[in-house]
């Protein structure tokens, strides 16, 4: 077999990936990335309506700070979040998106003097002060005290993708497309690369390294109306899983964003709320401020999505032939504002529904949108488990999304976790447990197994066609493992998905095609995504109260007395067909941030004995240091710089804020 | 209420398919007809899967975002190219064929090697911010500021997803395999406009002063013709061509 050795291997060619890649290069390390798809055609192309930074440029975003940032993000999360990672990542995020602006990313900028903005459906004019003149403006996003989402008009992801491309193209790293990872090479704990499949020519190939990142991105193609791009399989996942040892956080934490078009599910962005743009029902009523008086139409999305769905049932949505939906309304944005901060939104809504959202109205409907879940690290981005495997991006579990991701945080986290985990492999190389020690019989015995993994699908005389079985997947994890989850229809998923597992063992290909040959790819995709869909489903069914985006019909309370814990599974027995589910808590005592209300959705929830003891030395600490300056009484609380590579840890510089 | 309009009868679309696989030493291009019933806002994205799942598992095409964003699904569909994504059947005559890109490395049937086409584009232009602050870059202060119209108009220039529909519609690119294509040119103009990069007209002249480069196009308009996303791409030639014929 033939064999690449190198010093970083990174698997995902998107955001994530590339950024880890250009931050391993930089400290000398031989990187190669692997793609299923050239890379700049990579998902995180999709991201349309920005990127979180508390910049606090613009008149929308004046005070913000990192504090904001961070008490948006844990409260986003439902308190699912790691908070010593959500503040390295609320402290780096001004600094990745000053250096792609200086990368070369075209941020809109903030205009000096007086424009017309649409709040809570009417125009208000607002002055933007000269001194912001021509730096990065942003925009309003769910579930944010300040305007902080900073944007490319709405083709924000599009723009950071091909600045990152190009600056990896300029670093010379080389971007081996149309490449896809079988499984991890790995032996005693310790991952020494991978075994790939050439998607042009069918060839098996070993990739050996030092370091080896997953940066695949999310896992929506499990579900049946997702806004995932189509190679969002959850491949990194699935073969981190398949090793055995490898843990993956938070499987059953899985986003639906409020505006999938209906019915094809492709994304408009929360940009268009954001910018003043309303929920209509049926009846073309506002409904949003009926259930959400503080935060109307930009609550979270988990909370946005669940009282759409809410709306429905109770009849009050719009009906087609395809179905009940509901109507985006961005027609009082105004032409202008929409051809120039909306405009892939407009074309979207052009080829896909025949819809001018100019004059006419969109239908949406809440589609399944992000894993939270992913690739269990540490706050390094390396796997507690398998050392030499790290994961960056969606397919990681950082975790600082814990169980409701806001919008904007996901770009921000790919470019943020890039440059982190980027030195961390650096790191790992650089020291003696990075060193290549690994016996060409392990390499060949991992590829002679994935080659017979291959042949055995593609001799089997099975019954039993991929796509039908994928079909059945996708209609399983929609109808009982989506916005609204109950016991009983949970166990019926498992029950099934348990099915489908066994029956993937007998799948007959029709075609036996020379080269990738689809058929092939698809049957040996549903292995790994079936275990992903069952992590989520299982995950889902044990984890009996609601929290985030996961919502259990039967169990409606967060309970913070009994799932302050982050879910992990593992996959020891490859023949099995569940699991192995495993909890780490999280510690209340150690929080910058307690748990406590919201500020919109549910405001009952079952209180841990912890939080009030917590609360009370918050407070007696920011008692005690009254007229300290914030990152004087944020250290006092729960110091975290220590934590970052020392070169990301100085203060950010801001308008009125010196660094 | 639904607003796209019914249609009254369904069809039956035959949609014709230039098939080779070149992995396979037995293959010969030739064209291959399915029929598929046509659903309501059908796309060639649905047509072609249901035809993989149902009648021809060996079918080959790349989709991605499926959402006219990522540049994959750029194909000759009856004769022009396009996206096929977002391309509606109900908008064809019940007659569809089907090609790959000419000019572009063929995979097999209608997926074709645009990635390395255009990574060698990248890399022959350059296609990055040239500066030389950047390894010394402060990113603890605040970003160095930018007139918000020069932003915008980069932005416009920035939208190209590489799709490849300009080369194939192009002239020139037919004829001459290294002429770097209104993509390339388009990247050009793109970094020209950028402050940020420190390069002059004499070495972008050095790129793109040839027949290969700016000098190679006849002007028979067919890439901004066919560019899905309306980039103004004769406009920034003829703009880059005098530019160029003045540093030269």
């Amino acid at each position: 077999m033939q064999t690449i050795y190198t010093d970083v291997l990174v698997i995902g060619g998107g955001l994530a990936g590339q950024r880890a890649a250009i931050g391993a290069k930089r400290r000398g390390q031989d990187v190669i990335v692997l793609s299923l798809v050239p890379a700049k055609r990579s998902h995180s192309a999709a991201a349309q309506g920005g990127m979180q930074a508390s910049l606090g440029n613009c008149l929308g975003g004046a005070g913000d700070n990192e504090d904001i940032h961070f008490a948006d993000t844990v409260r986003g999360s439902d308190w699912g979040a790691d908070q010593d990672v959500v503040r390295m990542f609320t402290h780096t995020a001004p600094k990745a998106i000053r250096e792609l602006a200086a990368w070369g990313v075209p941020w809109n900028r903030v205009a000096r003097g007086e424009r017309e903005i649409t709040v809570d459906g009417s125009k208000q004019t607002i002055s933007e002060p000269d001194a912001a003149h021509g730096l990065i403006t942003s925009r309003n996003f769910g579930g944010t005290q300040k305007w902080r989402a900073c944007y490319v008009s709405d083709g924000t992801g599009h723009a950071m993708l091909y600045t990152l491309s190009n600056q990896a193209i300029a670093a010379n790293i080389p971007v081996h497309e149309r490449m896809e990872a079988l499984a991890l090479i790995h032996a005693d704990g310790r991952c020494h690369g991978a075994i790939v499949r050439n998607l042009i020519t069918g060839q098996l190939l070993a990739y050996v390294a030092r370091a080896t990142c997953i940066a695949t991105g999310g896992f929506g193609r499990i579900y049946g109306v997702s806004t995932n791009a189509i190679i969002n399989e959850g491949m990194g996942a699935a073969i981190a899983l398949e090793t055995g040892v490898a843990t993956l956080g938070n499987m059953e934490a899985i986003q639906f964003h409020p505006t999938g078009i209906f019915p094809a599910g492709i994304l408009v962005t929360e940009g268009c709320r954001g910018d003043g743009g309303l929920l209509l029902d049926g009846k073309q009523h506002r409904f949003m401020p009926d259930y959400e008086p503080e935060k109307k139409e930009l609550a979270s999305r988990d909370v946005v999505s669940r009282r759409m769905e809410e709306h429905i049932s109770a009849g009050r949505g719009a009906s087609s032939r395809f179905g009940d939906h509901l109507w985006l309304d961005i027609r009082l944005l105004g032409a202008q504002h929409i051809n120039n901060k909306l405009r892939e939104v407009k074309e979207i809504c052009q080829y896909f529904l025949g819809v001018d959202p100019e004059t006419q109205l969109i239908p949406v409907r809440p589609a399944q949108h992000y894993s939270m879940g992913g690739v269990r690290t540490n706050h390094r981005g390396e796997s507690p488990q398998l050392r030499g495997l790290f994961a960056a991006g969606e397919a990681a579990c950082w975790d600082m999304h814990g169980f409701n991701r806001l919008g904007g945080n996901s770009v921000a986290e790919t470019v943020v976790a890039g440059m982190i985990v980027g030195d961390t492999m650096a790191d790992f190389c650089d020291s003696q447990d990075g060193a290549l020690n690994i016996s060409s019989a392990l390499v060949d015995s991992f590829g002679r197994r994935e080659k017979q993994r291959l042949a055995a699908i593609t001799a089997g005389k099975g019954h039993e066609s991929v796509f039908e079985l994928t079909r059945l997947m996708r209609e399983t994890m929609t109808d009982k493992v989506g916005i609204f989850r109950h016991g009983e229809r949970l166990e019926e998923a498992v029950a099934t998905l348990q099915t489908l597992q066994e029956r993937c063992r007998d799948i007959g290909l029709r075609s036996n095609a020379p080269g990738a040959n689809p058929e092939l790819v698809a049957a040996y995709r549903l292995q790994g995504m079936l275990k992903l869909a069952q992590c989520v489903a299982y995950g889902a069914l044990l984890r009996t109260e609601s929290r985030g985006a996961h919502y259990r019909a039967d169990y409606p309370r967060r309970d913070d007395l009994n799932w302050i814990r982050r879910t992990l599974a593992s996959w020891p027995d490859a023949q099995a067909t569940l699991p192995s589910i495993d909890y780490e808590p999280l510690d209340i005592m150690a929080m910058e941030l307690p748990p406590g209300w919201r500020g919109y959705g549910a405001r009952d929830y079952i209180e841990h004995p912890d939080t009030a003891v917590r609360q009370q030395q918050v407070d007696a600490i920011d008692g005690a240091l009254a007229g300290a300056d914030r990152h004087t009484r944020q250290q006092a609380l729960m110091p975290f710089r220590h934590l970052l590579p020392e070169h990301l840890r100085a203060n950010n510089q801001r308008l009125g804020e010196e660094s | 209420m639904n607003r796209i309009p019914l249609r009254e009868a369904t069809r039956t679309l035959q949609i014709q398919v230039m098939r080779h696989n070149p992995q396979d030493p037995d293959s010969t291009p030739k064209l291959q007809t399915f029929e598929v019933e046509e659903s309501d806002t059908m796309t060639l994205f649905i047509a072609l899967n249901e035809i993989r799942e149902r009648q021809d598992a060996s079918l080959q095409f790349d989709f991605v975002c499926r959402a006219g964003i990522c540049g994959s699904c750029g194909m000759i569909i009856n004769g022009r190219p396009g996206l096929a994504c977002r391309t509606l059947t109900r908008d064809l005559p019940v007659k569809i064929t089907l090609a790959p890109l000419p000019a572009f490395e063929l995979i097999g049937d209608l997926s074709v090697n645009t990635g390395k086409w255009m990574r060698g584009m990248s890399e022959q232009l350059e296609t990055w911010v040239h500066s030389r602050g950047l390894d010394e870059l402060n990113i603890d202060a605040m970003e160095a500021t930018m007139e918000p119209e020069l932003a915008e108009q980069i932005y416009e220039l920035e939208r190209c997803i590489e799709c490849g529909c300009c080369v194939a519609a192009c002239g020139t690119a037919r004829m001459k395999e290294d002429f770097i294509g209104a993509v390339g040119l388009n990247q050009i103009t793109r970094f020209r406009l950028d402050p940020r990069d420190e390069r002059d007209d004499a070495a972008f002249y050095e790129l793109v002063g040839d027949e290969n480069g700016v000098f190679g196009c006849m002007t028979l308009l067919g890439c901004e013709d066919m560019c899905p996303k309306d980039l103004p791409l004769a406009t920034q030639i003829a703009f880059l061509r005098r530019r160029m014929a003045t540093t030269g």
